[in-house]
């Protein structure tokens, strides 16, 4: 069970929250000009990371905010998390 | 169309927990330790205000009750207005029941739609919301949840059975609320006096919180086998 410090409710488990892939995928500037190879890889392709990532989630059973998280999905530990208005914290280049 | 032929809408509503009132009676009639009732109709004002903005000092001022200012505080009184924090601009307006016919249903013929959403709080603050222009939303969600209160000196070892939060008094003193889980569900917690919180889930998941109430409360309700 991890648990995560929501930044708005303090720390609670994770069955409180919903996760949301990975953070800072940037939505195309002119979605139609896309083929159809560039919507799926934006839709679908993630790094994958093995380690450090930002990754969104929500605490959708407390404030319904959401909210940014770093964590290394190799130990599952929680580095940091960050409101989505807060700068994307230094990780030395890990993400 | 239907002709109104009553105007007594309030006597018509059904709480989500009536058809176990009974049930609930009896399991607290029996134990000292830890009781369990509904409390419904309680009205809920969902307010949506940047706490900090004009309009927020505008509803503030109808609702005599300031804003909360972090998670877990509340304002006002329990059996009065109570404001819950439920977001840093959400929160929740906890009153008494009361109901007031709205024009066109009180016998005067001006044609308002009917609704039972008329407490008169709920359409004060609606009105100063629309008339203020500003961004934000006051809505009656005063059937969304209902309140269960479970109290007695075993309420938390009940509680605490299924609710991940730590619900000890130094870190849950009286008057805090929160949003979490209790089981699988999503409800709101709050502790209104030492040994006594309500429980407000939504009005769907009401039975199936009550029944896991009772059956969490078995150990200090049951009669001991001799």
């Amino acid at each position: 069970m991890l648990l995560i410090e929501c930044p708005y409710c303090g720390p609670r488990d994770e069955t409180e929250y919903h996760y949301g892939g990975e953070a800072h995928v940037p939505y195309p500037e002119d979605p139609a000009a896309l083929t159809d190879r560039q919507w799926g890889e934006y839709l679908f392709y993630r790094r994958n990371t093995k380690g450090l990532l930002a990754e969104r989630w929500v605490h959708t059973a407390g404030c319904r905010k959401w909210f940014n998280v770093v964590r290394d999905t190799a130990t599952y530990k929680v580095q940091s998390v960050y409101r989505l208005t807060d700068p994307r914290p230094s990780t030395g280049g890990a993400l | 169309m239907v002709e109104q032929t009553g105007t007594d809408l309030a006597g018509l509503r059904r709480s989500p927990l009536a058809h176990l009132a009974e049930t609930l009676e009896q399991v607290s009639a029996g134990s000292d330790s830890v009781t369990v009732r509904e409390i419904p109709f309680l009205n809920m004002v969902g307010i949506r205000v940047d706490p900090d903005s004009a309009v927020a000092s505008t509803l503030a001022g109808i609702t005599g009750v300031g804003w909360p200012s972090a998670h877990g505080e509340v304002t006002g009184a329990v059996g009065d207005s109570a404001v819950l924090w439920l977001s840093p601009d959400e929160f929740l307006l906890v009153t008494e029941d009361a109901v007031e016919l709205p024009p066109g249903l009180d016998g005067s013929p001006d044609g308002a739609l009917p609704t039972i959403s008329t407490h008169p709080l709920t359409v004060r603050l609606v009105a100063a919301m629309a008339d203020s222009g500003q961004p934000g939303q006051v809505v009656d969600l005063s059937a969304n949840r209902t309140t269960l209160e479970i109290s007695g000196p075993h309420a938390r070892d009940v509680l605490e059975k299924g609710c991940p939060m730590d619900l000890h008094p130094r870190a849950f003193p009286v008057n805090t609320a929160v949003s979490t889980t209790l089981g699988p569900v999503q409800v709101m917690l709050w502790r209104t006096h030492e040994d006594t919180w309500r429980l407000m889930p939504r009005s769907s998941f009401a039975h199936f919180v009550a029944q896991w109430l009772l059956d969490a409360m078995t150990e200090f309700t049951a009669t001991p086998v001799s």
